[in-house]
């Protein structure tokens, strides 16, 4: 059990490319941390890189109070689970379990019932004479985490563990390593692409992009209140709907028409001429099933196509984008691994909405809920300070292993490429 | 149905076709001296000429004869795993690491198996004379080695190859130090490859005439194809062909006990269920 620091680490390949770059992340202990981040972004090479696999260019790394920078991997007292397990096949699940226990020389009997607790725990009981090659790919992965779990690591390190199972076993499995690591309360840093991963386990999520750290928030803070653009694209589904806009006074104007701003947004967002405005899908409604509807934040729009869910309804509305924000938001999908698509918005309505395709509709956004975005940085203007000094004061203190208590609802996963 | 037959039929064929010399040979073996010479061309020996296990017995008396089996198992078993303990390294190096000359390892590796047997002899005759390894075990040793290690380094680097790198990594986080790494994990998955080239190099060392013939003098490391060819018996123009026979099928036991050994420790598909393919 120890806590993990990473201080200003780099990463150069020897073509001088740093896949790593400056990164610094406290990892309190029993804390569950995720790297999450598009592919390419650096976020196994850092993890990698905690365990020793990969050397380090430059920064310390620190586990407890050692500064493991130069130790071997056997060294560091970590486990981990590789993304494609790792099981070794010429042994039986009993020998893969006990293997690093038998490398620590740990007396039979011990091991024998270590290993039978760790069974226990992750049922695999009955499998515990078989070969690997034999076994589901839930069940190795369940392997995987017993060769974990069964010996006192410092803390567990998961490279995308459940990207090779189907849907329906990464749910469950997502929960089982949760549920697990409250139990066992050990510090855990946990790599996924997959922003539903990352938003239900982590204690805290790191969000990287191009070696770069972006922000490192609750999962609460990274979706109410992105740093820049790019963390407000990668955390949500569908995606947050990018507009480009101009402030006036206490009015914003956007392609569809104008809408009243709160006065303190507005007065960010003062004199900076053309921004990108952010509002989530689930911002907007109907103006006609919207209990507050006002008149000052509602537009009229032509919807293009409509898919209905039942309890919620997807619109989507085809807009026009200047030149200089257009540029800014093709290079934003391609940052997300997305493919370059026409700008249009998306909006999430009531399932009782009686829009259809082609109709214009009387649309109402939530004004308080528009983050503006300065076009030529990124930078979130409309960034809530005061609230997110408490809120990261709040988390270091928070206790470990007590996750978010509420998570935002993501209902669609993103998945690269 | 006619399919079934004509697979039956075929096997068939191929193994009469292969097998009858061995078959002969055999045949050869339990027939006298007195039957070979007065022309006795049946498969089964003519009445009265059955020798049954006295050429077997005759041969294994001759003090130079067991010398030659000793040299031969002797001399190909050290051969076989000096080959394949450093084919394994080199094939491990050549599979993991980025390293300047690769290439060129390979190339020179593949170079020297191709390179004519014949040709060598006369230059290693001279250098062993200078040397003092002329009719030596290691006079032998060395050059089968040279000669074996490129197919068992280029046998191996490809069971490697096949190896996924994680499971080295895996073990090396739960704690093993690289050499139990790669002696708990890789070699154990890499064991067809070794028992294969382990294989290769046996035969090339076991079956070898020219080295054996011209690199000894004596029986002190005279293998045993060689030794067959120096069997003449009292009269040179009246070769002991059934007392040959016999030997040669002594000869080939070991061999054929060699493969059965080995051959249960080649199973394919080792690897599978390491990792998710």
């Amino acid at each position: 059990m120890a806590k993990i620091q990473m201080k200003n680490i780099v990463k150069k390949y020897g073509d001088g490319f740093p896949a790593v770059n400056d990164v610094s992340i406290d990892v309190a202990d029993g804390e569950f941390v995720i790297l999450v981040g598009p592919s390419g972004c650096g976020k196994s090479t850092l993890l990698r890189m905690i365990v020793g696999l990969e050397d380090i260019s430059s920064g310390d790394m620190m586990i407890g109070e050692r500064r493991v920078n130069d130790l071997a991997p056997k060294e560091r007292n970590l486990a981990m689970v590789f993304q494609n397990y790792a099981l070794y096949p010429h042994l039986t699940v009993y020998e893969n379990i006990a293997f690093p226990l038998r490398l620590a020389k740990v007396p039979d009997k011990e091991i024998d019932e270590k290993v039978r607790h760790a069974s226990k725990t992750l049922e695999l009981d009955e499998h515990l004479d078989r070969k690997p090659g034999n076994l589901s790919g839930g069940q190795r992965q369940r392997v995987a985490m017993g060769r974990a779990i069964v010996r006192e690591a410092d803390a567990f390190l998961f490279d995308e563990p459940l990207s090779n199972l189907d849907a329906k076993l990464r749910g469950q499995m997502r929960t089982e390593i949760s549920r697990l690591q409250k139990r066992l309360g050990i510090t855990t840093v946990y790599v996924t692409h997959d922003q539903t991963e990352a938003m239900t386990l982590g204690d805290r999520v790191a969000v990287l992009k191009r070696g770069i750290l972006q922000q490192l928030a609750t999962p609460r803070e990274l979706y109410t209140q992105p740093n820049n653009l790019f963390v407000a694209g990668f955390i949500g589904s569908p995606p947050m709907n990018f507009l480009p806009a101009t402030v006036e006074g206490n009015t914003i104007s956007l392609p569809f028409g104008k809408v009243n701003l709160p006065p303190d947004k507005a007065a960010k967002a003062q004199g900076k001429g053309l921004l990108i405005a952010g509002i989530r899908p689930e911002h907007f409604e109907d103006a006609s099933v919207a209990a507050n509807a006002d008149e000052g934040s509602t537009f009229s729009a032509k919807v293009d196509v409509v898919e209905w869910l039942g309890n919620e309804a997807y619109a989507y509305i085809p807009f026009e984008a200047p030149p200089e924000v257009q540029e800014q938001l093709t290079q934003l999908e391609k940052d997300l691994d997305g493919e370059s698509m026409r700008t249009q918005l998306v909006v999430s309505l009531d399932g009782a909405s009686m829009v259809a395709a082609g109709d214009d509709a009387r649309i109402w956004v939530d004004a308080s809920k528009i983050h503006l975005f300065d076009p030529a940085t990124g930078e979130n203007l409309t960034l809530e300070r005061t609230v997110q000094d408490n809120e990261q004061a709040d988390d270091t203190t928070r206790a470990p292993g007590g996750g978010p208590s509420e998570e935002p609802e993501i209902t669609r996963v993103r998945e690269g490429n | 149905m006619v399919r079934k037959l004509g697979t039956a039929v075929g096997c068939l064929l191929i193994l009469v076709w292969c097998l009858l010399p061995v078959a002969w040979i055999i045949s050869l073996s339990f027939k006298t001296q007195e039957s070979i010479t007065v022309g006795n061309p049946g498969f089964l020996p003519a009445e009265g000429t059955n020798a049954g296990w006295q050429n077997y017995i005759d041969v294994w008396d001759n003090e130079q004869f067991r010398r030659a089996i000793l040299n031969s198992v002797g001399i190909a078993l050290i051969a076989t795993v000096a080959s394949v303990i450093l084919g394994t390294l080199a094939a491990y190096a050549i599979a993991r690491l980025e390293f300047k000359g690769k290439k060129f390892v390979l190339t020179t590796a593949l170079a020297i198996a191709m390179f004519p047997v014949v040709s060598l002899v006369g230059p290693l005759f001279d250098m062993w004379r200078t040397l003092g390894l002329y009719d030596t075990w290691p006079g032998l040793i060395i050059p089968y080695m040279s000669f074996t290690l490129p197919l068992a380094i280029w046998t191996l680097t490809a069971f490697f190859r096949e190896i996924p790198w994680e499971l080295e990594q895996a073990a090396q986080v739960d704690g093993a130090t690289s050499w139990q790494a790669f002696r708990k994990i890789i070699v154990p998955l890499a064991a067809p490859g070794v028992f294969t080239a382990a294989i290769l190099t046996f035969f090339f060392a076991w079956n070898d005439f020219v080295f054996g013939i011209s690199l000894t003098s004596t029986e002190n490391a005279r293998p045993i194809p060689a030794a067959l060819s120096f069997f003449v018996g009292a009269d040179p123009f009246n070769r002991p062909a059934s007392l040959l026979a016999a030997g040669a099928v002594i000869a080939t036991i070991p061999i054929i006990v060699i493969v059965l050994v080995f051959q249960r420790k080649i199973v394919a598909g080792l690897t599978s269920g390491a990792v998710k393919g």
